[in-house]
């Protein structure tokens, strides 16, 4: 008995101490940096953006410290990547938050790729011995300017259900994000036009969207499926094919080890690229532009000094 | 041909709707407002030449498929390089806005096996009186099965359910109420209570084969304090560190049958715990985790004497230190981990304060490969003057992420009988549903 009423006094100083939530800006969760961008385009000084994933991580593979729980709590909205490329993280995180608005199905959460162009979505049937393959096809789609336009959108019509008074806001910053967007994009592509067609070998299947976009043509990958580190055997069948098809470029995101790619490229005579697919990825880039204007102008030198295609 | 009545009835009526939109673009209408048209047309324009290029790809696709097929019956083998692109690479040319994807078991929920094999060699020299349950030399220790979906706009349900060999148990099922008021957390059903860390974890997530020495002789052995009953945590708004507090209730049996931790007679034989965890980055690779806990219950002690309201106590102190460094995080981390627990346990003789502690250290040596060293040492929870020590160094090799082989030499040195050198070996695999990466 007297240990009930000590119970329920501990709860009832639990239940009291309830805490202050912070008024004005809105709070905006990122799962990643290239998310938390596209949200300070459009969301500008009328919201407080933070991300979890550093852009120089791999994003499947980000632990669920609790200080991000503490983040998660007081998050308005939370906008994730989706695709399952958070299974493995963000599920508990958002479990503990104890913050219903961030919940899926609440109105505080945005699946990003809904509204976005998905590649690689498996048809027929699918199993672990193709590696870890996303089931919902290729997360990595913000690399396709076409999509950072429509999650834009999408941030600007959650903020705007959000903070309908600020609508008009968000709506012009969402405008001009769109217009700069273009005129990049326009000098993105004209940039790569001349390489339409060169043939890359990448890392993990990141850049399916960005080869689309620009005109790449991707022949095989380090990892002999998606999450599986590289084998003998396949590193030399790899090697064998971009000598086959004159490759001359290794695409390799700045999380995975170099020792595999630098002597593929050796053997092959190709170039390996550390290659960031977020932003935040190298120093450099800061921005969702940056990403772009990062990758291009290093692919574009490599293309030339390995003279043309 | 009715839908395309259809169709055609709602292009009309767009066009009819748009018609006075056109005319509306009036001086009064602002810039902002005819951009943000502009803008949207310019969308649509883009997503409809973009839709109009991938119809003719796949239309070309086709034809180029139907001309190729006629001409080459057999396709010509793949070299490995590109085949290994092909599985995976089973996948649609076509894309698709997310919008699209359907599923009709979508309510069904998130279903996983865990199979967890293992093997030991050496003998074992356990006295009939120790805690430790001997290993076999080859068993299928477990097979969980956990079921994991969202209930309501307000919970979300989790079942674990651990099949032995012989035998069916439900290890925790229990609903989670994600947006109670006032930050709380609350759980409702059978779970591992909130003592320390290793209570809390599946024995599939541990860094080792098997539990360690003090877990095993004070907290209630493999099982642990595993319990229905109801849990509460709230975070303890603070501006230094991630501090939660838990308050459980449980209805009073934990621990193995043979030699139960806690065991009520009566319904108020009910047991608490209680955990306090604090946590800090201390930069954004390293972080420490530390935690106090508490737990009280009814024990077996007197009930051959018809007393039963012996009472034990656990107090337990637990710190974790990990280190990862992020843009390396495949590659290489290491966690150090110890708890030390005391316990009080009355019995007809008088109470028993025994103690005892482990500390583990792992070290990821590659992708694949982990190697750790682990300190063991505990007094008997029935028996404080029997104190036994021991040592286990562990290599685990991961061939993916679904997937683990373990190899764990173990020494124990027991205060009556020769020591033990034992080989422990483990093999763990999961099917279904991709879970959470422990922390």
């Amino acid at each position: 008995m007297k240990h009930a009423k000590f119970v329920l006094a501990f709860l009832a100083i639990l239940v009291s101490a309830a805490s202050a939530r912070a008024q004005g800006k809105l709070n905006v969760m990122a799962a990643t940096e290239d998310l938390a961008s596209l949200a300070r385009e459009v969301g500008g000084d009328k919201i407080n953006v933070d991300s979890i994933a550093r852009g120089y991580q791999d994003p499947h593979f980000v632990e669920a410290k609790p200080s991000f729980i503490l983040k998660l709590q007081k998050a308005d909205l939370l906008i994730v990547v989706g695709r399952e490329l958070e299974i493995g993280w963000l599920p508990p995180l958002m479990q503990q938050s104890r913050n219903g608005k961030i919940q899926v199905g609440g109105q505080g959460y945005l699946d990003a790729s809904l509204t976005a162009q998905i590649l690689e979505i498996p048809t027929g049937q699918i199993t672990r011995a193709m590696g870890d393959v996303h089931p919902l096809g290729n997360p990595h789609y913000w690399l396709d300017p076409e999509n950072g336009r429509r999650v834009a959108k999408a941030i600007d019509a959650k903020l705007s259900e959000l903070r309908p008074a600020d609508k008009t806001y968000f709506d012009q910053r969402f405008a001009d994000f769109a217009q700069r967007l273009d005129a990049a994009e326009k000098r993105w592509l004209a940039a790569m036009a001349p390489y339409k067609g060169t043939k890359v070998v990448t890392y993990h299947r990141s850049f399916p969207n960005f080869a689309d976009r620009f005109g790449l043509d991707i022949i095989g990958y380090v990892e002999p499926r998606p999450g599986i580190p590289p084998t003998p055997q396949h590193t030399l069948d790899l090697i064998n094919e971009m000598k086959r098809q004159n490759v001359k470029i290794v695409m390799v995101e700045p999380y995975f080890d170099l020792k595999t790619p630098n002597s593929i490229g050796q053997q092959a005579g190709a170039q390996v690229l550390v290659m960031p697919p977020s932003v935040g990825g190298v120093k450099e880039v800061s921005d969702y532009f940056k990403l772009f204007d990062y990758d291009i102008n290093l692919l574009v030198s490599a293309i030339q000094k390995a003279g043309g295609k | 041909m009715v839908f395309r009545r259809r169709d055609a009835a709602c292009a009309l009526a767009i066009v009819v709707a748009l018609a006075p939109c056109a005319r509306a673009q009036t001086p009064g209408q602002t810039p902002a407002d005819a951009q943000a048209l502009r803008t949207a047309i310019d969308d649509l324009k883009k997503d409809f030449e973009q839709r109009l290029s991938a119809l003719e790809t796949r239309l070309a696709a086709v034809e180029a498929a139907t001309k190729q097929g006629a001409a080459t019956p057999a396709p010509p083998a793949a070299s490995s390089a590109t085949q290994a692109t092909s599985p995976a690479l089973a996948v649609s040319p076509e894309s698709a806005t997310g919008a699209s994807v359907t599923n009709a078991k979508v309510f069904n929920p998130d279903m996983a096996v865990i199979g967890n094999f293992l093997g030991a060699m050496g003998h074992p020299n356990v006295e009939p009186a120790n805690p430790l349950r001997p290993l076999p030399s080859l068993e299928m220790h477990e097979s969980e099965a956990a079921f994991q979906a969202v209930v309501d706009p307000y919970a979300r349900a989790d079942f674990f359910i651990s099949f032995g060999e012989q035998g069916v148990d439900l290890e925790e099922g229990y609903i989670t109420f994600t947006s109670l008021p006032g930050g709380l957390l609350t759980k409702v059903g059978k779970m591992r209570a909130a003592f320390g860390k290793v209570n809390t974890l599946h024995s599939h997530v541990l860094p080792w084969t098997d539990r360690p020495m003090v877990t095993n002789y004070l907290v209630g052995g493999e099982d642990g304090i595993d319990d229905a009953g109801i849990s509460v945590a709230r975070l303890i708004p603070n501006p230094w560190i991630f501090l939660e507090a838990t308050g459980q209730v449980f209805r009073g049996d934990s621990g193995d049958l043979q030699s139960p931790l806690y065991f009520a007679t009566e319904r108020t034989h009910v047991s608490y715990v209680g955990h306090l965890r604090g946590y800090q980055d201390i930069t954004e690779s390293t972080n420490i985790d530390l935690g106090v806990s508490f737990s009280r219950g009814f024990n077996s002690a007197g009930l051959a004497a018809d007393v039963d309201n012996l009472t034990t106590k656990l107090f337990g102190v637990d710190a974790t230190l990990r280190w990862k460094p992020l843009q390396r995080a495949i590659y290489h981390s290491f966690v150090l981990r110890s708890e030390a627990i005391w316990s009080q346990r009355e019995q007809l003789n008088g109470t028993q304060h025994a103690n005892g502690f482990y500390a583990s250290a792992e070290y990821q040596l590659g992708r694949r490969w982990y190697a750790g060293i682990r300190f063991d040492g505990s007094d008997h929870a029935d028996n404080a003057a029997l104190r036994d020590t021991g040592g286990s160094v562990i290599l685990t090799y991961w061939p993916s992420e679904f997937s683990q082989v373990r190899g764990q030499y173990r020494r124990t040195n027991y205060e009556i009988g020769p020591s033990a050198n034992e080989f422990l070996f483990q093999f763990q695999f999961s099917i279904g549903a991709h879970g959470a990466h422990p922390f």
